[in-house]
């Protein structure tokens, strides 16, 4: 049964827009793909020519959580789940991300945006995984 | 890295700006909410499709854009406006740790409705159980990182 009281189908259709056009923008422009994961793995290294831009898109990400905080009126997450959760999770989206080359922002939208078979597959794979792991765990 | 040192003023100034409209769709889809996320992934309860409207919006724009724009570019083995060249995954074969990795991935993805993106976009809220996620995640790609070597 669809939940109507919490879909939001507009912002949800404005909002994945905006992310398309970014991911579309930083190939285009600088020739980089916008897999989150990748460039998070990026900051482990220290700031070089070659993984500056990553540091970069991650300055802009931050710069821009603070603009829609303060216009969208965003507050804090409530991450109402154990410690023990957030620890095992955390390690897990990590490790995944890394092993499976993506999460959703390089699989789900960069990758099926160009048609990668790798992606389709490994997005199925997480949106199956993260449904079963979710009712596992509520 | 960026053509020349005079370009890369406006190299980084887009990268910069890519990472800010992406943190601010993420916002206005809500999707930094991690129980906006759950409420997607939970097929078995009281569904909320939302999310699938952020993806099918997002490819909308990036695979349009990426058959206009970005392929006649590749085929004509042309560069991006600002780079010396695309930076494109290669692999193509469906191996183990790219099924393995998603199995991981999406298991903590619906534990916690968390997935790197809005991991770091919530950064700016500076609350506790948040920064110890974004720690583990640093912690599991650097482990993942060092079992492949």
């Amino acid at each position: 049964m669809i939940n109507y009281a919490q879909f939001t189908p507009v912002s949800a259709l404005l909002g994945g827009a905006l992310i398309g056009f970014a991911c579309l923008l930083l190939l285009l422009v600088n020739g980089r793909i916008a897999g989150i994961s990748g460039i998070t793995a990026q900051i482990l290294t220290k700031p070089n020519a070659s993984n500056l831009w990553a540091w970069i898109f991650i300055v802009g990400l931050l710069a821009g959580s603070f603009i829609g905080l303060r216009t969208l009126k965003i507050t804090a997450p409530n991450l109402d789940i154990s410690w023990l959760s957030i620890i095992v999770a955390g390690l897990l989206v990590g490790i995944g991300s890394k092993m499976g080359s993506g999460c959703t922002s390089g699989h789900g939208i960069c990758g099926i945006g160009r048609f990668s078979l790798r992606s389709i597959i490994a997005t199925c794979t997480f949106l199956i995984s993260g449904a079963i792991s979710l009712y596992l765990t509520k | 890295m960026p053509l020349t040192t005079s370009k890369s003023l406006f190299y980084y100034l887009s990268v910069f700006i890519a990472g800010a409209i992406f943190a601010i769709g993420l916002q206005v889809a809500a999707m930094v909410d991690p129980n906006k996320v759950k409420g997607f992934l939970d097929v078995s309860g009281l569904w909320d499709p939302s999310l699938a409207l952020v993806l099918f919006a997002a490819l909308v724009v990036f695979s349009i854009g990426f058959k206009l724009l970005i392929q006649p570019r590749i085929a004509q083995d042309s560069t991006p406006l600002l780079s010396a060249s695309f930076h494109l995954p290669t692999r193509k074969n469906i191996d183990k740790p790219l099924i393995i990795g998603a199995i991981l991935f999406g298991a903590g993805w619906g534990i916690s409705g968390l997935c790197p993106g809005p991991t770091l976009v919530n950064l700016v809220h500076f609350d506790a159980k948040l920064i110890v996620f974004f720690v583990m995640m640093l912690l599991g790609m650097q482990l993942a990182g060092l079992l492949k070597r």
